[in-house]
């Protein structure tokens, strides 16, 4: 039953997708040219990485509203170290960036799981905390893309068989993610903790454990979308991702990821962080007025979320009198 | 049912009840703010600081009145940063269009707002759907169609009497007398939530919605209006907002949303809905606004005070956790575990 709703909702936001690039591509067939494609992945990998981490937050009935926060604070980390010492090699500083992410999302986790708070008021706190520390840490500084070595910046453009090197990240991280959730027994308890906390809690999942992970999972990959940010822009200040984690909790939305955990995919949240992005340059093609974009966006959101509650709805009917299982 | 602000529970003396609350605490930083800063900052406590500080928290100050009902029935609203833009927008548009009767642009704005509202309550209440998914979708829906009415241009030429005349002291004062607007509604929304059984019935269907329908709640439409009113109040900050900055622009009050609940929940209201009340709201608004102007004049860069609010955030969560974790281990009983948000 899972898998026939995972069809559901993947492949419709999958064909949701494929739609829209058909219809721009018979409007203006060199949106599927080379360069465009490359484009589209490029702008949709540092969404994606993010959806994939608040998309495993998201399923455990929690959110991380600080991601935009720790992908600034990371980028900002990556400049001031490739300033710091101009000979530092690409993988350290990537490792680095990770590195600080993944305490970032340590703080978040740490106060959800040990305080037992709240994981939207926590988040929302060190939203403001971190992208104080990021002005903090710019004020007076300028980085450009001459103070970064070129091999650095040469990853924020280089493909590799026409796919652009920063998409094979997000793939790497997708799959990955992916992998842990459907495979691991750790993963199968994300959905547990998500579909109801108590019960799985009384059946033993170590709930503040897994929650913490979480987190630390979520800002590593922030980390990682900041590390990107950097090597693909060149330039940075401390604005880097401001206002980005509605962005990324919209895309997982949109991707079936259900608001109060339990269900969806990382897969799903990576599609529709796909699908976002891909509205953004299309419409412009289609002659839309760009104004228009967001309101997409929104109605988007309100059509996704409304597709699983009719889902849901249908489902639960058809398991009525049988009592409903995961 | 509301723990944390200023009741007297059985057995237990009012002062204690008072001090321990969580409304006391915030207004003692206030009032230590307040202190400490008029004896070390030079400017703090002059009047003119007070105007300032003031006219910069009405917006925030408006809109988290209906914000905290929102909340306490375990709901939330993250559309009204983009209501008031759509608000501004629609303003603009129609001023440029010819319309320049003043009570006609406020009185087509607080429709905007309701029938915005109403959308919300829409998918919240008719189709069942979670508030913060609904709601992070019409927060991207307005400010597109604020966009997409206004654009990127920005209508400024209003009467200067409109938009001095929003700020204007009332007479023999240095109060914006939009303030008493501000004041009328806290006090209509104070005694809603406080004081009426409308109120009564907010607080048990944040505690559980389920059990307050059983108890004859009608939950859904009273859920309903108040996505109705947060509309409402929403556009008429934004009416604010217009004349304020004597500008109407599609990105106007970007960001307001989560200002206005980082307010709501210093100010003590429970996320999960069912504690907190106004005082402490009102009083986290003007500890807010009162702390950034402060620190602004103490050459203390915006950064760290950005720094000071998500931490003040967060203390306001963890502080009275600890202490009711610590007070439950002195009773050896075990804290009542609730799901995670």
């Amino acid at each position: 039953m899972t898998h026939r709703l995972f069809l559901a909702r993947e492949l419709g936001i999958a064909l949701a997708l494929a739609l829209l690039v058909a219809v721009t591509f018979a409007a203006n067939p060199r949106f599927l040219s080379a360069q465009n494609v490359k484009d589209l992945l490029l702008g949709s990998t540092i969404l994606a990485i993010l959806a994939v981490g608040q998309a495993i937050v998201v399923i455990t009935r929690n959110v991380d509203l600080s991601v935009g926060s720790i992908l600034g604070l990371s980028a900002m980390a990556t400049g001031v170290l490739f300033v710091g010492t101009p000979g530092l090699p690409v993988p350290v500083a990537v490792v680095a960036g990770v590195a600080l992410g993944a305490v970032c999302g340590a703080v978040n986790g740490g106060l959800i799981a040990a305080a037992r708070v709240p994981a939207l008021v926590v988040t929302l706190g060190t939203l403001y905390v971190f992208r104080g520390l990021d002005h903090t840490w710019a004020s007076g500084r300028q980085i450009n893309a001459a103070d970064m070595p070129r091999g650095f910046l040469r990853m924020g453009s280089a493909t590799v068989l026409g796919v652009p090197v920063l998409a094979l990240f997000a793939v790497a991280v997708l799959v990955a993610a992916g992998f842990v959730l459907r495979s691991y027994r750790s993963g199968r308890e994300l959905y547990a903790i998500g579909s109801d906390p108590e019960a799985a809690r009384l059946s033993g999942v170590p709930v503040g454990r897994r929650v913490f992970w979480a987190f630390v999972a979520s800002g590593a990959l922030a980390g990682l979308a900041g590390v990107l940010h950097a090597a693909r822009y060149g330039t940075l200040d401390a604005n880097a991702g401001l206002g980005q984690e509605l962005n990324v909790v919209a895309a997982v939305v949109v991707g079936g990821v259900a608001i109060f955990g339990g269900s969806g995919s990382v897969y799903g949240a990576a599609l529709g962080a796909v699908l976002l992005t891909t509205i953004g340059s299309a419409l412009p093609v289609l002659g839309v007025n760009p104004f228009w974009q967001r309101a997409a966006v929104g109605a988007l959101i309100l059509a996704a979320i409304g597709l699983d509650r009719l889902l849901a709805v249908r489902l639960a009917r058809r398991l009525q009198g049988a009592r409903h299982g995961r | 049912m509301a723990a944390d602000t200023a009741v007297a529970r059985p057995g237990r003396p009012v002062w204690r009840s008072l001090l321990g609350s969580w409304d006391a605490a915030v207004l003692l930083a206030l009032v230590v703010v307040i202190v400490v800063g008029s004896l070390t900052v030079d400017g703090v406590g002059n009047p003119r600081f007070y105007r300032f500080v003031v006219v910069e928290a009405i917006p925030i100050a408006l809109i988290a009145l209906p914000m905290t009902l929102v909340v306490v029935t375990g709901e939330i609203d993250l559309s009204v940063a983009s209501v008031v833009g759509l608000t501004c927008a629609v303003m603009g548009q129609l001023w440029q269009l010819g319309v320049t009767s003043l009570p006609l642009l406020i009185l087509v704005s607080l429709v905007l707002g309701c029938l915005l509202g109403g959308l919300n309550g829409l998918f919240v209440c008719v189709f069942g759907l979670p508030s913060l998914a609904v709601t992070i979708g019409t927060l991207a829906l307005y400010r597109g169609l604020a966009y997409v009415v206004l654009g990127d241009r920005a209508v400024a030429d209003y009467p200067v009497d409109w938009t001095r005349g929003m700020i204007a002291p009332i007479p023999g004062t240095v109060i914006p007398w939009f303030v008493l607007v501000v004041a009328v509604l806290a006090v209509l929304f104070g005694v809603l939530l406080h004081a009426t059984p409308v109120g009564r019935a907010l607080y048990a269907m944040g505690n559980n919605a389920q059990a307050a329908a059983y108890a004859g709640v009608a939950v859904l439409r009273t859920k309903f209006w108040l996505f109705v009113a947060t509309g409402a109040v929403s556009a008429l900050a934004g009416v604010f907002w217009t004349f304020r900055f004597a500008s109407a622009r599609a990105d106007n009050a970007t960001g307001l949303e989560l200002s206005v609940v980082a307010a709501v929940l210093l100010g003590g209201v429970s996320i999960f809905g069912g504690r907190g009340g106004l005082v402490g709201v009102i009083a986290a608004v003007a500890l807010l606004g009162t702390l950034r102007n402060a620190l602004q004049l103490a050459d203390v860069p915006a950064n760290a005070l950005t720094i000071v609010t998500g931490t003040l955030l967060i203390a306001s969560v963890v502080g009275p956790n600890a202490v009711r974790a610590a007070r439950g281990r002195l009773r050896r009983r075990p804290l009542a575990g609730r799901t995670p948000l």
